[in-house]
């Protein structure tokens, strides 16, 4: 089963070696993972998709809230929750059907054209990881994917739930 | 405010937390340091020959006082080399510094001569680590890394030390912290209330209760409040390989060691429990056996101070977050009012099914040969030592009879390696029992292949005059390699005995101490009282049967008490 899992640590040097460390040396699985400093510039947030059973996500929110730099774990999918991934993807539009096909699409996903050049555009696009997956396909379709770049998932709970120091 | 070295800083700060005995060796990266030593009296440096060494005589100082270890050691091959001995700490959460030089600063990264990445090299096997970058955060890096090191779970830490940072020629302000607490690390120490009520609502409705006491009883002093709940509750109690000494081996309440080679009476009295209080240990596969199988009538208890021991192998029922001797406390302090008079009457099936398993006598063996059965050599040891040494040990058949046949009956006493299993501990465990405890009588209980993995530090005891007994159980063969392969590979006995063993006599004596050769069972005795009676260094170089397997043996994917008890007998 797919999880999020969100961690608030301290924004030192190591912590996310550390972070990294314990799903490599224990085998867990790793989807994504998107880390940056807070509001709290002392404090960074780092958000895990991976997949296990609950047994495998217990030990592995325990190993990580173990480490000395973590303040708090929580796994956002147990509850209702917000998610967002943003992508950057540069397609190949050589003929005026497919940049009318690009351009049409992208107004349909709510997605922007950064960047226009003779023989591509460059899109960025912000959603779940769904969408930006069946953007994906469709530009697939319409045209030729020259690269893309994905940031992985962040997110919040949704209501009151926050984590804080 | 002081002015003074990084160097000086290093110093300061560890007498300021307590340090008596740094166990190191130099080298280029930590000159400076070394040169700050030298000029004070209150730091004790004890060369070492080896820096693996250093990190286990850390260790068994450690082990032996529940103060954490320190060890200084220079960058690269020294950082290096004492990764086993971390490894070793990590594994059964002993409490230990490791101050590491570094290349300097600007060079971190070039390949530099001597360089190596201790904070990442390290990282599986610490507790924490720092790479400290300005001299100014010296002592904050030293006293957060003692704190963390001796609280919570107990552990090693790195403290890495660039060498530009501690240049004997600058000066920084020197503040030592009032405080090192963090956001980010809050160990709990009490158990939960409801938890405990829950525990202890348990404990009374059991009809076959246990104890099974683990290192975290040692780690946390909890022995006379273990004992307290044990005899309240009139429960039998076994121990894991690192939990002996916790509770006496000597009471009658004892049952023994349980696991792979713990005793019959310890397996049976776990399996058909129906009240499994584990305090301070983690149900380690060394123990459970097959984890299908494990305990099928208990209700388990699970004390420990770490969260993610609970529940991580066998599934606890009433799972008690905290320090083993708080939360026993917190029992204790709810079981004053229960009502007792009628536990004894309560408990007498059980007991009397206990005593049959007993009866079977798991830990006999044969005394009708002339050849000297290691059982033997551990039982005499038992007997010149009063059953009152510090008893060190390597690792293979010899750590298992020293278990086995030792009975511990204070904490503290029973150094070893249980989690990582490391051959070469014992030696260099006991020099750091002995400097923890110089009138204390240390003992290695070791073997011919262990003994030779840190062999050198034989003359780091001549150095120091450090009067160690050492009794090695020479079976000319690595014993328990040979018993498994005995045992799953039909006696192949592939590169486990050596055709060259050297004279042990001759060696102790090469480095200045005694070696006394035992080659007959008639001489063990004798041999052993000479021991014990000459000044220094004893090497007791015992050959010993070298087709004796341990017994009892857990059988492989059976339940915990599904067990070999002699090389014919099965359960």
């Amino acid at each position: 089963m797919r999880r999020i899992i969100s961690v608030l640590m301290e924004n030192a040097p190591g912590a996310l070696s550390r972070i990294v460390g314990v799903f490599s040396q224990r085998g867990f699985n790793v989807d994504s993972l998107c880390v940056a400093p807070t509001d709290d510039e002392s404090l960074s947030r780092l958000t895990i998709i991976t997949q296990g059973s609950d047994k495998v996500i217990e030990q592995m929110t325990k190993q990580v809230n173990k480490l000395i730099d973590v303040l708090k774990v929580a796994e956002l999918t147990e509850g209702p929750h917000i998610e967002r991934e943003l992508m950057l993807i540069k397609v190949g539009t050589r003929t005026e059907l497919s940049r009318a096909e690009v351009k049409r699409n992208v107004d349909i996903f709510r997605a922007r054209i950064l960047d226009v050049n003779a023989n591509n555009y460059t899109i960025e696009i912000t959603g779940t990881s769904d969408k930006l997956c069946a953007f994906e396909d469709v530009m697939s379709q319409c045209g030729d994917i020259i690269e893309s770049a994905r940031t992985g998932v962040c997110g919040l709970a949704r209501g009151d739930k926050a984590l804080r120091p | 405010m002081k002015m003074m070295s990084g160097a000086a800083m290093v110093v300061e700060a560890l007498k300021e937390v307590g340090v008596t005995h740094l166990f190191g060796y130099p080298g280029g990266a930590v000159l400076d340091i070394y040169d700050a030593l030298h000029a004070q009296d209150d730091i004790k440096h004890v060369l070492v020959r080896h820096e693996q060494a250093a990190a286990h005589m850390a260790d068994g100082y450690a082990r032996a006082t529940g103060k954490t270890g320190a060890v200084l050691v220079t960058s690269g091959p020294g950082a290096t080399n004492t990764i086993t001995g971390i490894a070793t700490a990590f594994m059964d959460s002993i409490p230990m510094v490791i101050l590491s030089g570094q290349v300097p600063s600007m060079h971190i990264g070039e390949d530099a001569f001597q360089e190596c990445d201790m904070v990442g090299v390290s990282r599986p096997v610490v507790k924490h680590s720092f790479l400290v970058k300005k001299a100014e955060d010296i002592p904050m890096a030293i006293a957060k890394a003692f704190y963390i090191a001796n609280s919570g779970r107990p552990g090693p830490v790195v403290v890495d030390l660039p060498k530009d940072i501690v240049n004997v020629q600058d000066s920084h302000p020197y503040v030592f912290p009032d405080d090192v607490t963090m956001r980010s690390y809050n160990p709990t120490l009490k158990g939960h209330n409801k938890q405990i009520k829950k525990a202890v609502a348990s404990m009374l409705k059991a009809q076959r209760p246990v104890l099974y006491v683990g290192g975290g009883a040692i780690a946390a002093e909890a022995a006379p409040y273990v004992t307290q709940l044990a005899e309240l509750l009139h429960a039998p109690v076994c121990s894991t390989l690192m939990g002996l000494g916790a509770f006496s081996s000597v009471h009658p309440q004892f049952v023994g060691m349980l696991g792979m080679h713990g005793t019959l009476e310890a397996n049976k009295t776990m399996h058909n429990s129906d009240c499994i209080i584990a305090l301070g240990s983690r149900f380690d596969d060394r123990v459970t056996n097959n984890v299908e199988k494990f305990c099928p009538h208990a209700d388990i208890i699970h004390v420990d101070i770490d969260p993610a021991s609970i529940s991580k192998i066998v599934n606890a029922h009433i799972p008690v977050v905290g320090s083993v001797d708080k939360v026993v406390l917190q029992m204790l302090d709810l079981l004053a009012d229960a009502d007792f008079t009628n536990q004894k009457e309560k408990l007498a099936d059980w007991w009397q099914q206990i005593e049959e398993w007993r009866g079977k006598k798991c830990l006999e063996f044969d005394q009708s040969t002339q050849v000297i059965k290691p059982q033997k050599v551990i039982q005499s040891l038992y007997e010149h030592t009063k059953g009152d040494a510090y008893v060190s040990s390597d690792v293979g058949q010899h750590q298992m009879f020293a278990a086995l046949y030792y009975p511990f009956a204070k904490p503290r006493r029973w150094i070893n390696s249980g989690g990582l299993g490391t051959m070469g501990f014992g030696l260099p465990a006991a020099m750091g029992v002995q400097f923890a405890h110089p009138d204390a009588v240390s003992v290695v209980v070791t073997g011919d292949g262990s003994i030779q993995m840190n062999i050198q530090e034989l003359s780091t005891c001549m150095q120091y005059g450090l009067p160690i007994k050492i009794i090695s159980l020479n079976n000319r063969a690595l014993g328990m390699v040979r018993q498994w392969q005995d045992m799953n590979y039909k006696g192949r006995h592939s590169s486990s005995y050596m055709e060259s063993m050297p004279d042990f006599v001759k060696l102790a004596e090469a480095y200045g101490h005694t070696g006394i050769k035992v080659d007959h069972l008639d001489n063990l005795d004798d041999a052993m009282a000479r021991c014990f009676a000459t000044p220094g260094l004893v090497f007791m170089d015992i050959m010993v049967d070298q087709n004796e397997h341990v017994y009892p043996m857990q059988i492989k994917y059976g339940a915990m008490d599904d067990m070999r008890l002699s090389k014919t007998e099965r359960t």
